[in-house]
């Protein structure tokens, strides 16, 4: 080991310059990161590079390491946000074998064997510093995938409100545990804040209606129940009707309805509403709401 | 002795929970309601639990229990106000509270009592097939 350290620090000036030179005839995407930044880059990681060496340790993982691993891993995490792939990363530290391999021939020329010990050395370092890269890479994109998978579910419950004490919430997408449980406080919460009687919660946006699915719906309602609103399931499709009597799945505590327009008009009568039109064959048929008193 | 106000209100019985409840009040409660409906002749009870922000197993059936007491000595019980977090808890323990009434404010807990009392009165079964 102390041989691959002696040969980097020694040939620090020059492994850098050809790294360097190499990898500006190699750069693919100039359009992503400047050349003097990769330039910056270089020297650091290389500084940072002969820093561990000297520590006198082979292993990555260990505390001489660390400077270097830090630095890989911001490095990596910056360019995986840029948009590279984790191949491009991985060739950044990988293409310094040449320079390092070049230096060790010129070094240990007269002897065959300390040759083979250094080099075999060298490529288990930079494997493992290129595999470090990797790993923030694949870190950095997986923390943006959960990431948007939080926006995703705060977005897609959105509660609506229809009219004086009657919301609306319509589900898109699979409704599984997680989903549930937000969209259940979203509704709770609102139906407190509007104090609102009635809520209809439409499924047609829902692909499939399984028992897991069902039963979530089922708790949702009653929660509703208990706090004192009354809920309406609509846009139950014909498939999904289908699917519910054959799973035997038992919905006759609920009103179910085939379209929300009908949830609405049902939601309106239990309120003591009624939409009568004004005349007929006005412009647009509108129709205006009146209050039933008693 | 800690113990939860019972309030009358005509023929209505009025009980706001404003602390934590725990077991002992509970039963207590319990005891409380039934004395004072048999004692004052009420016909419906009311219970506003909006300040309640913490409930168990135990404090939801005793929600039911009281509610099923009072149906025996002839009144209806309405529970209102109840809390998103505590409705979610109690779901998710289970408990649905099927006999027990449910409204969003104290405003339409009285209208609902109201009308179920009337109901009671003029002979309707409608109220009990409902509940």
């Amino acid at each position: 080991m102390s041989e691959l350290a002696d040969i980097i620090s020694r040939n620090e000036e020059q492994i850098r310059t050809e790294w360097i030179r190499d990898m500006a005839r190699s750069l693919q995407r100039g359009d992503l990161i400047s050349k003097t930044e990769l330039e910056e880059q270089s020297k650091a990681v290389l500084v940072a590079v002969v820093k561990g060496v000297q520590s006198g340790s082979n292993d990555v993982s260990s505390p001489g390491w660390s400077g270097a691993r830090e630095l890989l891993q911001q490095i990596s995490a910056s360019r995986a946000r840029q948009g590279f792939s984790p191949v491009e990363v991985a060739t950044f530290v990988l293409s310094l074998k040449q320079p390092i391999f070049s230096a060790i021939r010129h070094d240990l020329a007269k002897s065959q064997d300390k040759l083979f010990d250094t080099v075999w050395s060298a490529t288990e370092l930079l494997d493992r510093l290129a595999l470090t890269t990797t790993e923030a890479v694949m870190n950095t994109r997986e923390e943006l995938i959960s990431r948007q998978q939080l926006e995703l579910l705060e977005l897609s419950t959105p509660v609506v409100k229809l009219w004086d004490g009657i919301l609306a919430l319509p589900i898109i997408g699979t409704l599984d545990s997680a989903r549930t449980q937000v969209v259940m406080e979203n509704l709770l919460q609102t139906i407190v804040a509007t104090n609102s009687k009635y809520a209809i919660i439409d499924i047609t946006g829902v692909p499939t209606v399984d028992t897991l699915v069902a039963q979530h719906l089922l708790k949702t309602i009653t929660a509703a129940r208990l706090m004192g609103a009354e809920c309406i399931i609509s846009g139950v499709r014909p498939q999904i009707a289908q699917t519910i009597v054959h799973l035997g799945i038992n919905l006759e505590d609920v009103v179910t309805k085939a379209k929300l327009s009908d949830a609405l008009a049902l939601a309106l009568q239990r309120s003591g509403r009624t939409v009568v039109r004004t005349s007929e064959g006005s412009n647009s048929g509108r129709g205006i709401l009146s209050n039933r008193e008693g | 002795m800690e113990r939860i106000p019972v309030l009358r209100m005509g023929s209505l019985l009025l009980i706001t929970i404003q602390v934590d409840m725990h077991d002992k009040l509970a039963l207590q409660l319990q005891e409380d309601v039934t004395q004072k409906i048999s004692e004052w002749g009420s016909t419906g009870v009311l219970i506003d639990i909006s300040s309640l922000e913490i409930v168990d197993s135990f404090i939801g059936r005793m929600l039911a229990n009281i509610a099923a007491m009072s149906r025996v000595l002839g009144a209806e019980t309405v529970v209102v106000g109840m809390q998103p977090a505590v409705a979610i808890t109690l779901v998710e323990l289970g408990m649905s509270l099927p006999g027990v009434r449910t409204a969003l404010s104290v405003e339409a807990g009285m209208e609902l009592l109201y009308g179920a009392v009337a109901g009671l009165q003029s002979g309707s079964e409608d109220e009990f097939v409902q509940a």
